[in-house]
This record gives C-alpha cells, sequence and structure tokens, in this order.
C-alpha cells in the first residue's frame, strides 16, 4: 500500500516506466509522480530530478490522497501509461503521455515542441486526489519562481526558456511560489485533464485541454498504433519482442536519428555505490545489433536513419571513430560530479558527461563496419565520401590493431590486449574486404588481407589458452568474460566449433549466477567491488546457445532472463541476481536490443536458419548514404 | 552614380570565395565541424549526396560573387574600401547566418529534419541549431574566422584595384 505521504519511501529502479516523444522521455512511478525529465532533448539538464534526489529534484505528482494500491499497464501497443489507483472509496486512472503525430498532421495545427499530457479518471466510486508540480531546473540547483496568469496557466521562466502549466483541477501557488498545489474530489465519470509545455527559446504553445486534449490523446494512440502496425515479427515472445521495441523507439532522436543507451544518468550498478554512470549517449558499440533489430522487426527507416546518423557523426573524428557522441555528433562530453545531489538511494557520485569518451576501443571498428555491411548487403548504397570514410576506418585498424585498448568494458585502469577488441579488428576488415569483393568500394586488399589473417594468428596465439581450452579476456590471461560469446555471433569462428563451445560452457561456469551472466568477474577495474549481473550479456548466451541449436536451451534461458523485466517489461542495464532487482540506467537500449536479437536467434534456430553476417538480404530499396 | 568594376568583383569575389571554401573544408577535414556550404546548398536540390556536393559546389561560387557584388556596393556607397572594412562587412555576414539563418534552416529548407520533427524517423540533413552548434562546437569560429578572410580579401583587394574612391 502506499499513501501520499511515501516521499520517503524511495522507489525501486524497476518501479519507473516511461513515456516519451523520440526527443525526451518522462520516467514516471508507480505512484503517478514523474521523477526524471530532461527537457528539451535527452541529455539536458533535469526539470524534474526526484529520481536522483527526493529532496530538491523536483516532481511532478498526480495521485490519490489516502491509500492506495497501484497497476500499470501500457495501451495496447502504444506508449501511453495507464496507471490504475486502487483505494478504499473508489478507483482512479491515470493516463500518461507526451502528445506525437506525423510530421504530416502537424502542419496543420499548432503543437507545443515539448509537452506532457496527464488525464485522471475516476472510474468507480469516488476518489479524493492531489497535484503536486514541484519544478526544479538544472538538476535541481535552480528553484524558479513560479507565477499564475489566470487563463495562461502557471507559468516561469528560465534564460529564455519558458515553463507552462495549466489544469482543470483548481491549483494554487505555495507561500513561496515554488511548487503548485491542488486537491480535488473525483466521482465515477469524472475526468480532468493537466498539462505541462516547455518551449527553449522561442514563443510557448498554450496546451488547450479539454476536447483538444482528448483529440491529443487519440492522435498519440493512433500514432503509436499505427508505428507499431509495421512490427513484421511473428515468432515467439512477440508480446516482450513488441515492448522493446516500443522502448528501443522512445530512445531514438528522431530529429537526428541517434539512439541513445539510456534515458537516466547515475542510476547505480549497485545500490548506495559509485559505479553510476549518464548513458544519455549514444556508443557506437551495438550498432550492428541495434541495426539488424530495426531490419528485421520491419523498422527500417528507422535503421536507414540510425545508419545515416552512425556515419554522419563519425564524420568529425575520421579516419578515427570515438566511443560516444550525443545526438548530434559532439564528442566533447566532459564527465562532472553533480555533489550537490544525494543520488539514487545515496548513490554518489551523481554524474553527468562521460570521460569515457577519452578511451581507445578498438572493437568499435568492427561494430561499425558491420553495421554498414549489413546496411549494405540489405540493399544499402554507399556514396563515394562515405566509402573513402569506411577505408580509412579499415586503415586506421591497420595501423593500431596491435595497440592495448580499454576494451568493451571500458574499463578505467590500465590498456590491455583485450581478445575481443582484436576479434572485432578482423571483423572491421572482414567487412571491408566483402564490400570490396562485392563492388561496393575500393581498399589495399593485399594489406588488409593480410592484416585480417595476422590478427586471426594472434589471437588463436595468444588469445586462446590451451590448458583452460578456452578463448581469455585478455592475451596470455586465464580469466574469460562475457564478450567472448560474441565471437560467433560476429562470424570470427563456427558456433559450433569446439573452441567456442568451450569457451561458453567456461564463461557460464565462471560468470553464471541463477541463469545470469555477470560481465567478467575478476576483472581489476579500479572501482569498488559490487555490481549486477549484466542484462545484455545474459541474452548474448541465449543468442549462443540458439546459435548451436540448442533451441530448448536458449528458450528456457530467455523465458528466466525476462522474469526479470518489471511489470511493464522494461529492463534496466543489470540485475541484482540475488534479489532481482533491477540495477543501472534504466530502460537501457542495449539490454532491450540483446532481447530482441536474442528473441529472432530463437525464431531462426526454431526455422532451422543459421545467422551469417549479411544473410538477409532482402528488400532491396536502394537507399543512399 | 556608382562605377562598379565588375571583373575585379569577378576575380576577388571567385578567390575570396575559394579561400572560404577551402577555411571551410580544413574545419571538416581537422575533425573541428561537419558544417560544409556546399552540401547544405547541394541538397536544397537533390538528395543524391554526390550530386549534392557538385551542385552545391556550383551554388556557392554563385553565391560567392552574388555578395562580392554586394560587398562591392557597400563599398562604394561607402565611399572607402580596405581590408578591416570588409572584414568587419565579413563578421556581420557570419553572425548572420549563424545567429539568424542557421536556426531557421529547418524551416527553409526541403531536406532538413528540425529540432521539433518526431517521432517521424528522419535521414534527412541535421538540423544546424543556434550558431551551427550541432555541427561541431569549433563551427561558429570556424565560420566567422572564413567569412572575416572572405571579407578582407574583397575589401583589401577592391581597395587595391582602385575603384573606390
Amino acid at each position: 500500500m502506499h499513501n501520499m505521504n511515501s516521499e520517503s519511501n524511495s522507489p525501486k529502479i524497476g518501479d519507473y516506466g516511461i513515456i516519451g516523444n523520440c526527443r525526451s522521455v518522462a520516467l514516471i512511478s508507480r505512484t503517478g509522480s514523474i521523477d526524471w525529465l530532461c527537457w528539451p532533448r535527452f541529455d539536458s539538464p533535469s526539470l524534474f530530478g526526484a529520481l536522483l534526489d527526493r529532496n530538491i529534484g523536483g516532481r511532478f505528482a498526480i495521485r490519490p490522497t489516502g491509500q492506495y494500491t497501484s497497476t500499470r499497464r501500457y495501451v495496447g501497443d502504444t506508449n501511453v501509461l495507464e496507471t490504475t489507483f486502487q483505494t478504499e472509496t473508489g478507483i482512479v486512472r491515470l493516463l500518461d503521455l507526451m502528445p506525437v503525430d506525423s510530421e504530416e498532421n502537424k502542419r496543420h495545427t499548432l503543437w507545443a515542441a515539448h509537452q506532457i499530457l496527464r488525464i485522471i479518471e475516476c472510474v468507480e466510486g469516488e476518489v479524493e486526489i492531489e497535484v503536486l508540480c514541484v519544478p526544479r531546473p538544472d538538476y535541481g540547483r535552480k528553484q524558479p519562481r513560479l507565477r499564475y496568469r489566470g487563463a495562461l496557466g502557471f507559468y516561469f521562466e528560465d534564460r529564455g526558456n519558458a515553463f507552462i502549466l495549466r489544469s482543470e483541477i483548481q491549483l494554487m501557488l505555495s507561500v513561496d511560489h515554488a511548487e503548485v498545489v491542488g486537491r480535488c474530489v473525483l466521482q465515477a465519470g469524472e475526468r480532468r485533464r493537466i498539462s505541462a509545455v516547455y518551449s527553449a527559446g522561442e514563443p510557448a504553445f498554450i496546451p488547450p485541454l479539454g476536447e483538444f486534449a482528448e483529440h491529443r490523446l487519440q492522435a498519440t494512440l493512433r500514432w503509436w498504433e499505427a508505428w507499431a502496425a509495421r512490427f513484421t515479427y511473428d515468432g515467439p515472445y512477440r508480446e516482450a519482442v513488441m515492448r522493446s521495441a516500443l522502448c528501443l523507439k522512445l530512445m531514438s532522436y528522431a530529429p537526428s536519428g541517434a539512439m541513445i543507451a539510456a534515458p537516466t544518468t547515475s542510476l547505480p550498478e549497485k545500490i548506495g555505490g559509485v559505479r553510476n554512470w549518464d548513458y544519455r549517449y549514444c556508443w557506437l558499440r551495438d550498432a550492428s545489433l541495434t541495426l539488424q533489430s530495426l531490419f528485421d522487426l520491419g523498422y527500417r527507416q528507422e535503421a536507414e536513419a540510425f545508419m545515416s546518423w552512425l556515419l554522419h557523426a563519425s564524420q568529425m573524428s575520421q579516419p578515427e571513430l570515438h566511443i560516444l557522441y550525443d545526438v548530434h555528433g559532439e564528442t566533447h562530453l566532459p564527465e562532472q560530479e553533480l555533489d550537490h545531489l544525494d543520488g539514487f538511494a545515496g548513490s554518489r557520485p551523481v554524474r553527468i558527461g562521460n570521460d569515457a569518451r577519452k578511451q581507445l576501443q578498438l572493437d568499435i571498428y568492427g561494430e561499425v563496419l558491420d553495421a554498414v555491411y549489413e546496411f549494405v548487403c540489405r540493399g544499402g548504397r554507399l556514396d563515394r565520401a562515405t566509402a573513402r570514410m569506411l577505408k580509412g576506418f579499415g586503415k586506421t585498424v591497420c595501423q593500431r590493431w596491435q595497440e592495448p585498448d580499454e576494451g568493451i568494458w571500458e574499463i578505467r585502469g590500465e590498456r590491455l590486449h583485450h581478445t575481443y577488441s582484436k576479434a572485432m579488428c578482423w571483423v572491421a576488415l572482414d567487412r571491408l574486404i566483402k564490400l570490396h569483393e562485392q563492388g561496393h568500394l575500393r581498399i589495399p586488399l593485399e594489406l588488409f588481407t593480410h592484416t585480417r589473417a595476422a590478427i586471426r594468428a594472434m589471437i588463436e596465439r595468444h588469445g586462446y589458452n590451451e590448458s583452460l581450452q578456452s578463448y581469455v579476456s585478455v592475451f596470455d590471461g586465464d580469466d574469460v568474460d562475457a564478450s567472448l560469446l560474441l565471437l560467433a555471433r560476429y562470424g570470427y569462428a563456427d558456433p559450433g566449433a569446439m573452441r567456442i563451445r568451450q569457451t561458453c560452457a567456461l564463461i557460464h561456469q565462471r560468470l553464471g549466477r541463477d541463469g545470469l551472466l555477470y560481465r567478467y568477474l575478476a576483472e581489476n577495474d579500479g572501482l569498488p567491488p559490487g555490481e549486477g549481473a549484466f542484462g545484455i550479456c545474459s541474452f548474448w548466451a541465449v543468442d549462443c546457445k540458439a546459435l548451436q541449436g540448442d533451441v530448448a536451451g536458449a528458450s528456457e534461458l530467455f523465458e528466466h532472463i525476462l522474469s526479470y523485466a518489471n511489470d511493464l517489461g522494461l529492463l534496466a542495464e543489470e540485475v541484482d541476481p540475488e534479489t532481482g532487482t533491477l540495477l543501472g540506467n534504466f530502460p537501457q537500449a542495449f539490454t532491450h536490443v540483446g532481447l530482441i536479437d536474442a528473441a529472432l536467434s530463437i525464431a531462426r534456430a526454431n526455422q532451422g536458419k543459421l545467422r551469417e553476417p549479411g544473410a538477409e538480404q532482402t528488400k532491396m530499396t536502394g537507399a543512399k548514404l | 552614380m556608382m562605377s562598379l568594376n565588375y571583373a575585379n568583383i569577378f576575380l576577388w569575389g571567385f578567390i575570396a570565395t575559394v579561400f572560404l571554401t577551402t577555411l571551410m573544408a580544413a574545419g571538416q577535414g581537422l575533425g573541428l565541424s561537419r558544417m560544409s556550404l556546399q552540401y547544405m546548398l547541394g541538397t536544397l536540390f537533390t538528395a543524391d549526396r554526390n550530386r549534392a556536393m557538385a551542385i552545391g559546389f556550383t551554388f556557392h561560387f554563385v553565391n560567392g560573387w552574388l555578395f562580392a557584388l554586394f560587398y562591392a556596393l557597400v563599398f562604394e556607397s561607402l565611399g572607402k574600401s580596405n581590408w578591416w572594412l570588409g572584414a568587419m562587412i565579413g563578421l556581420g555576414q557570419g553572425l548572420t547566418v549563424l545567429i539568424a539563418l542557421m536556426p531557421i534552416l529547418p524551416a527553409l529548407h526541403p531536406r532538413m529534419a528540425s529540432e521539433h520533427h518526431g517521432p517521424d524517423p528522419t535521414r534527412q540533413l541535421e538540423p544546424p541549431g543556434f550558431m551551427a552548434l550541432n555541427y561541431g562546437r569549433q563551427t561558429p569560429l570556424i565560420t566567422l574566422f572564413a567569412h572575416v578572410v572572405y571579407g578582407a580579401i574583397l575589401g583589401g583587394f577592391y581597395q587595391l584595384a582602385g575603384t573606390a574612391l
């Protein structure tokens, strides 16, 4: 049971749902409180940030005043969130959405650039509800002075940006003008709308309520239903895959096509710990899996937009690739600690920006070039400038593959020779050679072929431990990490090869906990120990089993991992195997990419198909980059 | 009655545009900015990148000449020209482009996404944003510098050509 005074009871990470409009998202708790919202875009400073500080972060809550229990669901295959509060006197239902519509329809009427619409309806009995809106811009560092402007609503302005709140429930300002509060009793059948908008440096849109708001709700439902209707996957776990696709869509930035890793910062990998990072940026890692997932689910436009962003963003750093970019391709993302915030459940520090940007991670080249190869195999074409850029990446691989790096896990310590990084260098050159052979670009074939062979020889000599009969994390080492599960996935080795089977077995033996996988155990990463099992690694294990033809084992494992998702089907970066609690930034795009990819692998294995790089050569539309 | 020296405008307009283009391209090559005026202009007419670059390049040079003509008119109307006056006009032009033109470009350009775009996916040209900062933090500096050099060349050589005064 919850009640309105339950602010001190911090929600768990899995207690949140998400709504959005492909430019920003809001995280809403089971208690109807928007505890995280960054406007105007994902990586802007927070306006509501109670997620990271219950006292000063700011929130926007609508809920019953008395004791209640709540249940949640998304309305059909949409990103409109419905929270139902059951009280002793009745039932109320809260709908939360960021209104969306097609670009075509938006031309015919004025739209707020950034809007949240909340509709509360009493469906049974009578229920007293409370509204509390406490905006705290700039990660809670600012306490705005709100003004009441009559029919124009409550308002504040901060450096040319305006926030407006309008409501069909009578609200009033607190004494210090820092909060808007109100209460009302709703009878069965009564419905009230509340809307908040934000304008960044332009005249604000005054959000109409009443029928207008209902039309926005209907338009939003229609848009998401139409988007979901493009979903072509009809294999096992369809519902979970659909929810993952809808979640992934929310983490794409429509104006550029970028895909952020997660919409939050500093949700801890261990409660009370220091492994708190800002994930509101775009990692090139998993570009390939993301692209394939979008293509395979029928979202070709999104896949092409993502590919276009990926190549556009990497232009500034060519012929080298950076680890992460913002939604417009900026790489200068200095890390800062926000000392004034308590952090989620006391997990400090809270960080913004990400210093992983300075690292060398050679695997990126393989992941990006594999994505390009998939794109071309599905009918995409490369223009001359892009082809030159890709050749440049290949030359960089030839020059740098022998260097140690920080590796896929972004260890903030000594650079090492990571086996997975070397294997992905092999993948990078392999895909360029294939593109050359298919006539899509021209490369120095002899150099690339010779280097590819040299990399393989080096991996087999130093990346494989004869006494363990397994590939190992770093050259001449004796530890394993979960990235080695991907060697077969990217076509470096046959999934049925004895070396791969033995490596998978050792990874499960050493890193497995209750059906989940840690990413690594033994590696000294320079931070205090303690983190959860990694969501995407656990799905890689499913993929590995499916590739080896163990469909029953893969399905059983998939269902087990899926059981850790929250009631809305959302997953974080990690899971605590002991308690089942979700950990880390939430929801995590790449965990959901892993889910989709694993389900697709099971579907293929069911049909007796094995995945090969570029195998899905369908729908030659000739999209050009 | 102003007497414009069209041959000089043509010659120095071309040279100034070469410098402006080279500086902007150097900014791209050095990884400081992704701003390509040619590409942005070319995609007004076609989505094909290779054709867009060719069309944009031509269009860009025509623009360079037209602006050289405008600069010459300003020099003539003021009755003087020198490199720093040209540089000041170039600075003004650069600021106008960055502050006024770039943010509204998505509304004018048929293949450019806007910050209001979504959730419909886009493979359109990325919006430049205020001061074209979306194309890299150094973009405003490079753009201003290139326009200052463009203006300085026109101002300096229009004076040397002796057509002013």
